[in-house]
């Protein structure tokens, strides 16, 4: 019940992009094709997975038993930058075609802000493992689906004859504000 | 070249660990006069420091913390830092001052995510919502909302947050009600 | 480019939020009122100059592999020092801003100022870039703040000037996107009317 919470809150209450701001650089930036859109968010459920992971077992095995929680911020920023590297090598050697498929959106995904606000949340949040793992890979479905939701409509925004002014940016943000109206229907829901 | 990254980190992270022992004080110090601050506000004049005297209760999965307030010797009153999970935004966390008979003094919102302009009135600088629980002892007076068959007016569409918020006060008052029950059979 | 040059261009030629279109999440995520933004944009002007500082006094100690990770660690270090500054003095404005102080990190605008500006310049003048960038970022961000505090709340800097409320959908998070939508609308239209 309480992963089930976890869950529908991540994806739809507190959706990391349309509530909680976090990852609109890839959210403005990757949305312009369904296709790309599905890689990026791929790529980002699978690094989030690891991360919440790692950032669990850094918090409490290594950074509270020494007693330097305030080195979090710098620690978990490097493990991750770490991480992503890591990631793209093995998944070169282990499996060419996945890397074929995420290899590009790897690189992008060390200054996605998302990944380190999870890390950092979680914490925050005082999950235990198994709630962390939820939480974020929830979350990253979250992301996934904001992404892709985004990219087909800007898909078809492109056709439209707008005033040279709104073009590109603007019509897109003002296109997420009512992506985001929408999601606040979601509250209350837990 | 991993030497010079390794020799930055080092000298990075001993620049911040001094940063650290020199805000530590003023830290610990803020976040005292915070709980101090909050407690003063909810009960009537005390001499003691209310932060030393703090029991933590766990309860429905979360933690109440009792903070006695003394004048001389005499318990002014017990301030409760209280939560709920049942928010709309989640969790909401209160400070409610009760006087020794149980008797609700004043409650501030310490932390809650509810919808601004809605849920938010919860808050004392929002609304007058808080107002109506002062001078009302839960042993005579019905913490729940009208709805639910109790003396609470919610606050026009958010009987959610009414409702969290009479959930926190409740637990307020039970934890306060079994402190001071042993207390008198000791 | 003159020394004024350099201070001024982040303020509307270079500005991050309205022409590079960098550090979005803080721009979205704090401007709920004029003061968050203000504080969130003084925040990251201060890691800004300071990391452009020290990455500009160490540029030749680095080498080019391990560029970015040292970058990293300037700037994660400066973060952390804002944020246990800032819950020692500035408690209320440090639980409002949450989680997007750590966050100051991944701002692409500090890791973007330091590879492009502070490792090819000298001290002076990448204190300043830091200082005009984070000054461009601090306007913006007040300016979306005090816009969404002003149509949210009907105050300003925390004076209210109508009663009641005001159009609470712009505190919320659609109000973000929208006033920042419109705002870049204006802004393009006004930048093409001056060429």
């Amino acid at each position: 019940m309480e992963y089930i919470i976890i869950i529908i809150s991540a994806i739809f209450v507190n959706n990391i992009v349309l509530a909680q701001f976090l990852g609109i650089c890839p959210f403005l930036g990757v949305s312009t094709r369904v296709s790309t859109s599905l890689g990026m968010g791929a790529a980002v459920t699978f690094v989030m997975a690891i991360t919440s992971v790692v950032a669990y077992l850094l918090q409490y095995y290594v950074l509270v038993p020494l007693g330097i929680e305030y080195m979090q911020t710098i620690v978990f920023i490097l493990v991750i930058a770490a991480l992503v590297q890591m990631v793209e090598i093995i998944l070169k050697k282990v499996s060419p075609a996945l890397y074929q498929a995420l290899g590009i959106f790897l690189p992008l995904i060390t200054t996605n802000c998302a990944v380190l606000g999870i890390a950092i949340l979680l914490v925050q949040k005082e999950f235990n493992l198994g709630e962390s793992v939820v939480y974020s890979v929830a979350t990253a479905i979250g992301f996934s689906l904001a992404l892709v939701l985004f990219a087909g409509i800007r898909e078809r925004l492109e056709l439209e004859d707008l005033p040279k002014a709104m073009r590109g940016i603007p019509i897109a943000l003002i296109t997420a504000g009512i992506l985001a109206m929408a999601f606040m229907g979601f509250s209350g829901l837990v | 070249m991993v030497l010079v990254l390794f020799c930055i980190t080092l000298i990075c992270s001993a620049a911040v660990g001094l940063v650290y022992q020199a805000t530590k004080g003023p830290i610990d110090a803020a976040k005292a006069a915070k709980v101090t601050q909050a407690i003063a506000l909810v009960l009537p004049e005390f001499t003691n420091d209310p932060g030393t005297e703090k029991q933590v209760i766990d309860v429905d999965g979360g933690q109440v913390t009792v903070y006695t307030a003394k004048k001389g010797d005499t318990v002014v009153g017990y301030a409760v830092e209280t939560f709920t999970n049942n928010g709309f935004g989640g969790l909401i966390k209160l400070m409610a001052g009760f006087l020794p008979d149980g008797t609700i003094c004043k409650v501030e919102t310490l932390q809650h995510s509810e919808t601004p302009g809605l849920g938010d009135k919860i808050d004392r600088s929002k609304s007058d919502f808080s107002v109506q629980f002062e001078g009302k002892n839960p042993g005579t007076y019905r913490l729940a909302v009208k709805k639910d068959g109790g003396d609470v007016d919610a606050i026009t569409a958010s009987t959610i947050s009414s409702r969290a918020y009479v959930d926190a006060l409740t637990r307020a008052y039970k934890t306060v009600q079994s402190l001071t029950n042993s207390a008198d059979h000791e | 480019m003159s020394k004024l040059q350099i201070l001024t261009k982040g303020l509307i030629k270079e500005n991050p939020t309205f022409v590079l279109m960098l550090g979005m999440c803080p721009t979205l995520g704090t401007t709920t009122s004029a003061i968050n933004g203000l504080g969130m944009g003084v925040a990251t002007m201060f890691v800004l100059v300071m990391s452009n500082i020290v990455i500009s006094l160490i540029k030749n100690l680095i080498p080019g592999k391990v560029r970015i990770p040292a970058f990293i660690v300037v700037i994660a270090s400066f973060v952390t020092v804002v944020q246990l500054v800032m819950e020692a003095y500035l408690q209320s404005l440090y639980a409002t801003l949450g989680v997007f102080i750590p966050l100051i990190v991944v701002n692409c605008i500090i890791l973007g100022r330091a590879e492009a500006f502070a490792s090819k310049n000298g001290v002076f003048d990448s204190a300043l870039d830091g200082l005009g960038i984070g000054l461009g970022f601090t306007c913006s961000l007040t300016l979306l703040g005090a816009i969404r505090e002003m149509l949210g709340s009907g105050s300003i800097f925390g004076t209210k000037f109508i009663t009641g409320d005001g159009i609470l959908i712009f505190v919320l998070a659609p109000g973000a996107f929208i006033a920042l939508g419109y705002l870049l609308v204006l802004f393009n239209k006004l930048t093409a009317k001056l060429k």
